[in-house]
């Protein structure tokens, strides 16, 4: 039961970009068309869901017994940047089409502050799902990654959705780009606040 | 260039917030007050200043194919120096930023002036060029913590100006994207003016 | 200029950079790592200070924790010239709006609220956030109320507790933190005055 409140919490009402400011620049970068922002989306959710898989078992298996937390920032990144590296890789061995889609935007993962964001977030933040303030275990970590890349694939489709829209219509000269992408995100943010106090 | 060009175009012609659009996420989130959002700049100020430096220093010595690797490595051992200092005297500030200070080794701006800049200028310039960046980028948060501060709560820097509750929503998440919106275009217009 | 991009120097490039930048940091922590600890105590102290009447002792040595309804409390016993005079109780409600909430409570020896902190919340500004002393006076209406006699409760729920206007889960949180710190020290007082 709680897995389906992290989802939730995670995709709508915390929403990774519309909520807590993390993978802001992707978000105004890549959306401009629907198909980059599903391909994007669809690196983010295994990344982040992966990177956080190891960040938080080096938190816990080697930092915090260690007593090197302060290790954090530069271990985490690390990971990151290597993941995305093989991820790069493999990707190219198993699917160049893939690849070639993606382009520039495999790379730009590294410095997605979204994956790094979260991965700091689950070994940081006390969370209230389970009745109790605690910690996550490693399973809700997990779904709880996920759950956070979804909400920036979500975030990220309609967004690119209404960019495709606006497109097509009149904006004043001075807010054409990116003013006027930010101003319509803001008017999502605000939809998207509706959703709190749902879990 | 002279020495004075490189500090300033950071600050108008190439602002890494306005006109780069780098450095979003935490131009958005620490931005709530116009103190959290100068502090938020400063730290980025520090790292700009010494990341910029030491790889400007060391960008000989580093093999192609592990530069970006290298650089990232550099910047995150900064990031954790100013946690570090932040945490041990400026405690309360270290609390309200929160996330967004280890953040700063993601920031575009950071990786962005090292590879552009400092890998390929000398060490002098690219401090300089860090520190143009830096007060550029200190400047935009500053403005945009102080406009949505003012709008949001009616204080300035901690001041109550404004009597009653202001607009809340410039405080909250929808507030962050529509004033930097707005405050994009300001801009845009005065730099062309 | 860059040197070759052999598998040996890119090794010995990130090796070395690495070793360097962990030297350094661990230098730096080793700076930083009393005035951190004391920054910390500080906070603690100040919270202490703030909710607490008058004590000559040091509550955060001899602070402990006892466990209530499964979640953990700590409970720092004051005394003035040897005599108890006080307890702070820094609790967790889970039923706040955005994510736990930390009170420190102080209560007078016999139960009464002396004064309230709040240590950690994630509540809406403007909103929840107004539980905080330095935005509104809702925690000020707890002051010299005894739990006792006093119902924590927003009126709403039967209680007697004026609920922050449009917040009334925030409300209904910090009433519930408050509890606990009661129930906690109540226990706490059953074990011979702490001493």
């Amino acid at each position: 039961m709680e897995y389906i409140l992290i989802i939730i919490s995670a995709v709508f009402v915390n929403n990774i970009v519309l909520n807590q400011f993390l993978g802001v620049c992707p978000f105004l970068g890549v959306s401009n068309k629907i198909s980059t922002a599903a391909g994007m989306s669809a690196a983010v959710v295994f990344v982040m869901t992966l990177a956080t898989l190891i960040t938080y078992l080096i938190q816990n298996y080697v930092l915090n017994p260690l007593n090197i937390g302060f290790m954090q920032t530069v271990t985490f990144i690390l990971v990151i940047a290597s993941l995305v590296q093989m991820v790069e890789i493999i990707l190219k061995k198993i699917s160049p089409a893939l690849y070639q889609a993606l382009g520039i935007f495999l790379p730009l993962i590294t410095t997605n502050c979204a994956v790094l964001g979260v991965a700091i977030i689950v070994v940081t933040k006390e969370f209230t799902f389970s009745g109790t303030a605690a910690m996550l275990n490693l399973p809700q970590a997990i779904v709880y990654a996920a759950s956070m890349a979804l909400g920036f694939g979500l975030a990220l489709i309609i967004f690119a959705g209404l960019r495709e829209h606006m497109d097509l219509v009149g904006v004043p000269k001075p807010f054409r780009g990116v003013p006027i992408a930010l101003i319509t995100a803001g008017i999502l943010a605000l939809a998207f606040m509706g959703f709190s106090g749902i879990v | 260039m002279n020495k004075l060009s490189i500090i300033t175009k950071g600050i108008i012609k190439e602002n890494p917030i306005f006109v780069l659009v780098l450095g979003m996420c935490p131009t958005l989130g620490t931005t709530t007050s116009a103190f959290n959002g100068l502090g938020m700049g400063l730290a980025t100020t520090f790292v700009l200043m010494l990341s910029n430096l030491v790889i400007s220093l060391i960008a000989g010595l580093i093999p192609a194919k592990v530069r970006i690797p290298s650089f990232i490595v550099v910047i995150a051992v900064f990031v954790t120096v100013v946690q570090l200092i932040m945490q041990a005297y400026v405690p309360a500030l270290y609390e309200t930023l929160g996330l967004f200070i280890p953040l700063i080794v993601v920031n575009c701006i950071v990786l962005g002036r090292a590879e552009a800049f400092a890998s390929k200028n000398r060490p002098l310039d690219s401090f300089l060029d860090g520190v143009g960046a830096g007060i550029g980028f200190t400047l935009g948060l500053t403005v945009l913590g102080a406009v949505r501060e003012l709008l949001g709560s009616g204080a300035f820097f901690g001041w109550k100006i404004l009597p009653g509750d202001a607009m809340l929503v410039f405080i909250l998440a929808p507030g962050a994207f529509i004033a930097l919106g707005y405050l994009m275009v300001l801009f845009n217009k005065i730099k062309k003016a | 200029m860059a040197r070759e991009s052999n598998f040996r120097n890119m090794f010995l490039c990130l090796l070395i950079i690495c070793l360097g930048g962990s030297a350094l940091l661990g230098g730096v922590y080793l700076m930083t790592y009393q005035p951190i600890a004391d920054a910390q105590a500080t906070k603690v102290n100040q919270a202490l200070a703030g909710v607490l009447p008058e004590f000559d002792n040091i509550p955060a040595e001899e602070a402990y924790q006892i466990q209530m309804d499964g979640r953990a409390v700590t409970i720092y016993p004051a005394t003035k010239a040897g005599v108890f005079a006080g307890v702070a109780v820094e609790a967790v409600t889970t039923k706040g709006f955005g994510g736990p909430i930390t009170l420190m409570v102080g209560f007078k020896a016999d139960g009464t609220i002396y004064n309230t902190a709040v240590i950690s919340h994630s509540e809406t500004p403007g909103l929840g956030d107004k539980m905080d002393p330095k935005k509104s006076d809702f925690s000020q209406q707890f002051k010299g109320k005894n739990p006792k006699t006093f119902k924590l409760a927003v009126k709403k729920d039967g209680g007697q507790v004026d609920a922050i206007t449009a917040a009334t889960i925030s409300s209904r949180a910090f009433c519930d933190a408050l509890d606990l710190a009661y129930r906690a020290f109540t226990q706490a007082a059953q074990k011979g005055g702490d001493q």
